[in-house]
């Protein structure tokens, strides 16, 4: 179970294949993976975004991920879990959030991935404010799953 | 009792505090933290709250030491 709040611009694909050499997981015990990757657009309600500053309640924001990793573990029985997120300045095509599980079914690996994605952003810490044309913007709801 | 408390994103630069520390006394709730700290001003319903970094309702005591955040709707994640 991984955590982790980046501050620089990462490939997710590259952090996964990193991730797996480490061997958190073994081989042999899941015969699911399912893997989730978030990424900044360059538009948000009509509007063109040209860069984002992604602030986040440093200390709070690991605790709380670390605490939804244990919770989805524990509901699906894992074999694994991941979660890293970006923060700072971010430009559109940049991943913003991986979220990885690995499970013995394909069942608990779609669902735990879901219920990571939704409790990460519907709760943990982290608000996003956009640099449009215009100015800059908090941005003040999600968008529906 | 001495206690810390914290404003984050859209909330900090309306409030204009980034963090401040503040004596109260005993069986003050977080929303009388609030009321201290921002002047005036009534702990508006959609601002949430953390005590030591974990959500809390407002009513919640705060005690000697804690760290209180208040901060808005959050707006993580991707897509």
């Amino acid at each position: 179970m991984t955590v982790e709040i980046l501050d620089r611009a990462f490939d997710p694909w590259h952090y996964l294949a990193e991730y797996r050499i480490k061997g958190t997981q073994q081989a042999g015990q899941f015969g699911a993976t399912a893997v989730f990757v978030g990424t900044l657009r360059d538009f948000n309600q009509d509007e063109s975004v040209q860069s984002m500053s992604l602030e986040h309640y440093p200390g709070m924001t690991e605790t709380y991920l670390e605490k939804i990793s244990r919770e989805a573990v524990r509901r699906w029985g894992l074999t694994d879990s991941l979660i890293v997120h970006r923060v700072g300045e971010l430009l559109p095509g940049e991943p913003i959030v991986l979220v990885a599980v690995w499970s013995a079914h394909r069942q608990a690996a779609f669902e735990a991935s879901r219920y990571l994605m939704e409790e990460l952003k519907s709760k943990a810490p982290f608000w996003k404010k956009e640099q449009l044309e215009k100015g800059k913007r908090w941005v003040e709801h999600n968008t529906p799953g | 009792m001495r206690i810390q408390v914290r404003f984050f994103a859209a909330l900090r630069e309306r409030v204009g505090i980034s963090e401040r520390v503040i004596s109260v006394p005993e069986n003050t709730t977080v929303a009388q933290v609030w009321s201290l700290v921002v002047e005036d001003k009534f702990l508006p319903d959609n601002v949430l709250a953390a005590r030591n970094m974990e959500y809390v309702d407002v009513a919640t005591p705060v005690a000697e030491g804690d760290e209180i955040a208040f901060f808005p709707p959050v707006t993580g994640g991707g897509l």
